[in-house]
């Protein structure tokens, strides 16, 4: 599983840190960037799905 | 219609006649809600108060909030605004970038977030604890205290004060000011004039004064110092301390009452965050859900049908964001507060480019104050359900709300 962020779509909720904060953080601005670079290690794949069902912009792209 | 006799009669049927500042829709106004959600008319309108749309469900609510260009901000109350503010010192001045539209928006909100991002906001948490501890030191010995006057009201004007380095003594009129603005002031211009001229001038005052005196690590001297990158008018900046202060005292102050109303009636919850802290981030953001303090409006630019209804240009919608949070369609058991949901795609900071600016501030600001009053007061009940009072409208929370320990 890959993971990432459209950033025009992100209004920096911060929803998906708050589901999975080992996989997402915030840039300068507060708008969400992905901490893992590459694959999502498998233990973190509800979590990372979880934080895409809760984001309210419809921002992150998951490719499995 | 504008006065408050003119607005206030009986209301039969919400879908066609809901008043907001109805005090049965004031104190509670999830069962209302709720009624209209799921009628044939699931998004409302009253003439009442020059007229409003009432959206409940959570996809139009959502829907609404993402066209920003046919819904605007440039209007955010229910009610229009004061006749004659261009006059006095209001003249020009808004509450950016709330009521910014793009092009400027995109600027107006990258001077100001990073301000609230989660690694700026996280060095008021030790300042937040200690504030919250020495309100808890003035009345524990008591046995009883309002968790309204005496500690979540207390909280986010002082957050708010140290953030603009103003002086702390002002907490009582700042909390004043925005009542006058929000509360008092939805329903009569004139006090609501008075106030935003009180907040204007305090402001003024300020910035004069951080320009002969610049001060290191301080909001108005880096605003007013921030044209170098874009072109920052003293408009711009008394717009976004004004914005500050109307949007980060009443919310918060309501989100924080109405999750101690809740934990005071509730001591399984209260247990539930005592024996297991790792609960912290969805509970935050349950209780967000749950009790949305916050409806915004929006102000219909140009014509046109939204789910079969007729808006006007000018006309103004009431962004529901507590009535989506209970919608059905999206959260299983709505009205329940269950503290470690995990789906909960709530829109309690709203949605869109103007989504709340403050939230991180906000949710630091709620998870600290609930946090140290379990810790000190693990056990309490409300001395009376029925004495509660609520201030509603476009904010929802408890005011005087009485506890015993």
């Amino acid at each position: 599983m890959r993971v990432r962020v459209d950033e025009d779509s992100c209004q920096g909720q911060q929803m998906c840190s708050i589901a999975a904060p080992e996989v997402f953080g915030s840039d300068e601005l507060g708008h969400a960037t992905v901490l893992i670079a590459g694959d999502i290690p498998e233990h973190l794949h509800a979590k990372t799905r979880r934080a895409q069902a809760n984001c309210p912009e419809d921002a992150i792209i998951i490719e499995d | 219609m504008t006065t408050v006799e003119e607005n206030s009669g009986p209301v039969t049927d919400p879908t066609s006649d809901y008043n907001i500042f109805d005090a049965e829709f004031v104190r509670d106004p999830y069962p209302t809600m709720s009624e209209i959600r799921e009628s044939k008319c699931p998004i409302a309108h009253t003439d009442r108060w020059g007229g409003s749309w009432f959206p409940t469900r959570y996809d139009d609510v959502v829907a609404i909030a993402q066209e920003h260009e046919i819904f605007t901000s440039r209007s955010i109350t229910v009610t229009a605004s004061p006749l004659r503010q261009a006059e006095g010192p209001y003249a020009g001045i808004a509450a950016p970038p709330i009521t910014s539209d793009p092009p400027d928006h995109h600027w107006h909100r990258r001077l100001i977030l990073p301000v609230f991002a989660p690694q700026s906001v996280a060095k008021y948490e030790q300042g937040t604890r200690d504030l919250c501890n020495r309100l808890i030191d003035g009345f524990i010995d008591k046995g009883e205290a309002d968790a309204g006057t005496d500690y979540a009201q207390q909280i986010p004007v002082r957050v708010i004060s140290a953030m603009l380095g103003v002086r702390d003594d002002m907490a009582d009129e700042f909390v004043s000011w925005v009542r006058g603005v929000l509360e008092v002031g939805l329903t009569d211009p004139i006090v609501r004039l008075e106030n935003r001229n009180k907040i204007i001038n305090f402001f003024r005052e300020e910035l004069a004064d951080r320009k002969k005196n610049p001060r290191e690590n301080d909001l108005i001297t880096d605003l007013l110092n921030s044209g170098d990158k874009y072109p920052v008018s003293d408009q711009y900046v008394l717009g976004v301390c004004n914005l500050m202060l109307i949007a980060g005292i009443d919310t918060t102050w309501s989100a924080i009452g109405s999750s101690l109303w809740h934990l005071a009636q509730h001591p399984e919850h209260r247990k539930q965050l005592r024996d297991n802290p790792d609960l912290w981030p969805t509970a935050v953001e349950e209780l967000l859900r749950a009790y949305s303090p916050v409806t915004m409006a929006r102000l219909v630019d140009r014509d046109i049908e939204f789910q079969g209804c007729p808006m006007k240009a000018g006309d103004r919608i009431l962004m529901a964001f507590p009535a989506a949070n209970r919608d059905p369609r999206q959260f299983e058991n709505p009205d329940e507060v269950i503290l470690d949901r995990q789906h909960n795609r709530h829109v309690a900071f709203g949605s869109g480019i103007h989504r709340c600016a403050g939230s991180n501030l906000a949710r630091l600001e709620l998870r600290v104050a609930l946090q140290v009053w379990l810790e000190r007061i693990p056990e309490y009940s409300l001395v009376d359900p029925a004495a509660v009072t609520w201030a509603g409208g476009q904010v929802h929370g408890p005011r005087v709300c009485r506890v015993r320990f």
